[in-house]
């Protein structure tokens, strides 16, 4: 019986020698092979997170070879899928007031206030480049 | 068990006070496990005195009211401290209670404490949170013990304890050390389902869009949702009964209407197709497993269950996938943190921006941090089509993968759901988090790809005396049918009970009706 069968294979079939999946294809030239100083730089200014030394480098350079992997898969035709839940409608509600002023609740958590305000440093200064990164930060 | 210690319960056997001190007092000589990050005693006594009035009146909320549960620390607590065990929360307490545990509450449900997790439930190991790791609770079990390489010194024992797999591991060790009953956990990734094979408990990750993510820290939007860990199937789909269902404030669960069902006893398999997907056999997967999951496909098939083998080929890009868009989710979710309203702040305050980034920079672990820039990589402009929108096209192909097998007449898909059974702590932690993940969440992230319901069900011991479990994945909102499959399958196996001095020198009689209900 084929079900049989399978079974028997299963258990005949040796066990794949274990790789690490990220070696398992080897990693192929992309068009950024090394991230420019000036992407590390946009990157640590968009996310506001910095790498803070040559290994956080490296792991961003192994995650874009593992990210790599995906040019191997045909995706000709295939629309890009947001949420398993396309099928269905996403309902709004009405736009009525149904709760809120909790603002004490609210500010309890923040570490500076005045009065209902949450009190930010000031804004409009831009983050200094990555070589005046130790310089600046050095106050923190 | 619920159902027993809800009778127990019913019948005035024990009292919830009585309950929940037993669980109070094992969880503080359980404490070297480090499931929990905070043990809300005050308000878990509080809450079993008002259940306690509740039996009294004979008027109980229902199945769940008295029960001890546990809660994984990314879920808001009201009044809890809520760490999602990162610096850039310590100290926050949730102004509100999250969906899933208003629910719980409502039934009457007693929350003891708030468990331990991989920072931000990034991880699979339970081992990278600020609070330090999870240590399974099998390492000091006796089956594990004895099948230890015999040691002299007790130190050697020290460090031979194994993880609790994650990111959910302090829920998983929770439930498994029986200081709880029930447990809530998250899965992205697989995060419920691995920690719960590693402990040898039922791990359930419901469909997406079935159970509230309100309340629930997220990490990846379109992939999250609340896990449910327990000591038996039943179980799970009790807490499943009083969790699902629409709630207006997560606009991403389904309007359909939800009853809750008591699972049937199977006796009859013959109807069912069972899906053995072959690429499941994956690069690492150890003999043990293989031969567990070649037995119980063998089981089905001698119970009179058609099983086949069945093909989804995009399996093993699933990780990569989920690489580049769960990177790219974080990096737009953990852009909340920036210590102006709530969590860390740093000292900082030259500008805004600069304030921003050193908060970050504190609170945040190499983890998180390397996720974040990763994630913004593939955002860039000139990385989007790439990756990020090549990402969401293999992710429809995985999805179709799912809609093309369970087309063609396959019920329920049968896998392993870890590689191996529980490493040691000092062999897991030689590789990083992220080819830790990449490795081990193989088997259980692709129902995350296509939103499915998946279980994991312990299934037996292996040789070095540490529980297995196999993986069921089922169709979209089909849990009955995915829960009554697990029941019967669990009640095949009878999966042996933990045997922990700390329970048995807790256990006047409480904790009996757990074990006797755990044995079929």
């Amino acid at each position: 019986m084929r079900a049989l069968r399978l079974w028997r294979g299963l258990r005949a079939r040796p066990v794949p020698p274990v790789r690490a999946l990220r070696s398992a294809v080897p990693p192929r030239p992309g068009p950024q092979q090394q991230v420019t100083a000036e992407v590390l730089g946009q990157l640590e200014h968009l996310a506001l997170v910095d790498f803070r030394d040559a290994e956080g480098v490296e792991r961003l350079q192994k995650a874009i070879r593992f990210a790599d992997q995906l040019r191997e898969v045909n995706t000709d035709g295939v629309e890009p899928m947001d949420s398993v839940l396309e099928d269905r409608c996403l309902y709004l509600r009405e736009d009525d007031v149904t709760e809120g002023n909790c603002t004490r609740e609210l500010l309890k958590n923040a570490r500076e206030k005045v009065e209902e305000y949450f009190v930010a440093p000031p804004g409009n200064i831009p983050l200094p480049k990555l070589e005046d990164q130790e310089t600046f930060l050095q106050g923190s | 068990m619920c159902f027993q210690v809800s009778a127990a319960l019913r019948d005035g056997h024990v009292t919830p006070t009585e309950l929940c001190q037993r669980c109070l007092s094992l969880i503080k000589s359980t404490k070297f496990l480090n499931a929990y990050i905070t043990v809300a005693e005050e308000s878990a006594l509080k809450q079993a005195e008002e259940s306690e009035e509740r039996y009294r009146r004979g008027q109980p909320l229902g199945v769940l009211d008295g029960i001890p549960i546990a809660v994984k620390d990314n879920f808001n607590t009201a009044g809890i401290e809520t760490t999602c065990a990162s610096n850039m929360l310590k100290g926050y307490i949730s102004p509100y209670n999250a969906t899933v545990v208003q629910k719980l509450l409502d039934q009457g449900a007693v929350l003891l404490g708030k468990t331990n997790l991989d920072e931000f439930a990034m991880g699979s190991g339970s081992t990278d949170g600020v609070f330090g790791p999870v240590r399974n609770p099998w390492s000091y079990s006796r089956q594990y013990k004895e099948k230890s390489v015999p040691k002299s010194h007790s130190e050697d024992e020290e460090s031979n304890w194994v993880i609790t797999g994650g990111s959910s591991g302090g829920s998983a060790a929770a439930v498994s050390s029986f200081t709880c009953f029930a447990a809530l956990g998250s899965d992205t990734g697989g995060s419920t389902r691995n920690p719960a094979a590693h402990c040898g408990v039922v791990g359930l990750k419901p469909t997406y869009g079935l159970i509230s993510r309100h309340g629930l820290i997220p990490l990846v939007n379109s992939m999250d949702v609340p896990g449910i860990l327990t000591r038996c199937v039943d179980d799970a789909a009790v807490v499943l009964g009083s969790l699902a269902g629409h709630d207006p404030k997560d606009s991403t669960t389904i309007q359909d209407n939800f009853k809750p069902f008591e699972l049937p006893n199977l006796t009859d398999v013959s109807k069912l197709s069972i899906g053995i997907p072959k690429e499941y056999h994956a690069p690492g997967l150890s003999s043990e497993i293989l031969a567990l999951w070649s037995k119980a496909a063998d089981l089905f098939k001698n119970a009179g269950a058609k099983v086949i083998e069945v093909s989804l080929p995009h399996t093993r890009y699933s990780i990569v996938c989920y690489h580049v868009l769960c990177t790219a989710e974080v990096a737009s979710n953990m852009a909340r943190f920036d210590g102006l309203e709530y969590g860390h702040r740093s000292d900082m305050n030259k500008s805004t921006e600069s304030m921003y980034a050193a908060t970050r920079r504190e609170g945040f672990n190499d983890v998180v941090r390397g996720r974040i820039l990763s994630g913004n990589y593939f955002l860039l402009k000139q990385n989007y089509e790439n990756y990020f929108v090549k990402a969401q096209k293999v992710r429809r192909l995985i999805a179709n993968d799912f809609v093309k097998v369970f087309g063609s007449g396959v019920d329920i898909l049968l896998t392993p759901t870890t590689l191996s059974d529980a490493a040691p702590y000092t062999e897991f932690i030689k590789e990083d988090n992220r080819t830790r993940s990449a490795q081990d969440d193989i088997l259980t992230q692709a129902a995350n790809m296509a939103g499915l319901p998946a279980i994991n069900v312990p299934t037996a011991l292996s040789e070095r005396g540490l529980p297995v479990g196999l993986q069921f994945i089922g169709r979209s909102f089909q849990e009955k049918q995915l829960l009554t499959v697990a029941k019967w399958f669990e009640k095949q196996v009878k999966f042996p009970m933990i045997q922990l001095e700390e329970v048995k020198r807790h256990d006047h009689g409480v904790f009996q009706h757990q074990k006797s209900a755990s044995f079929s």
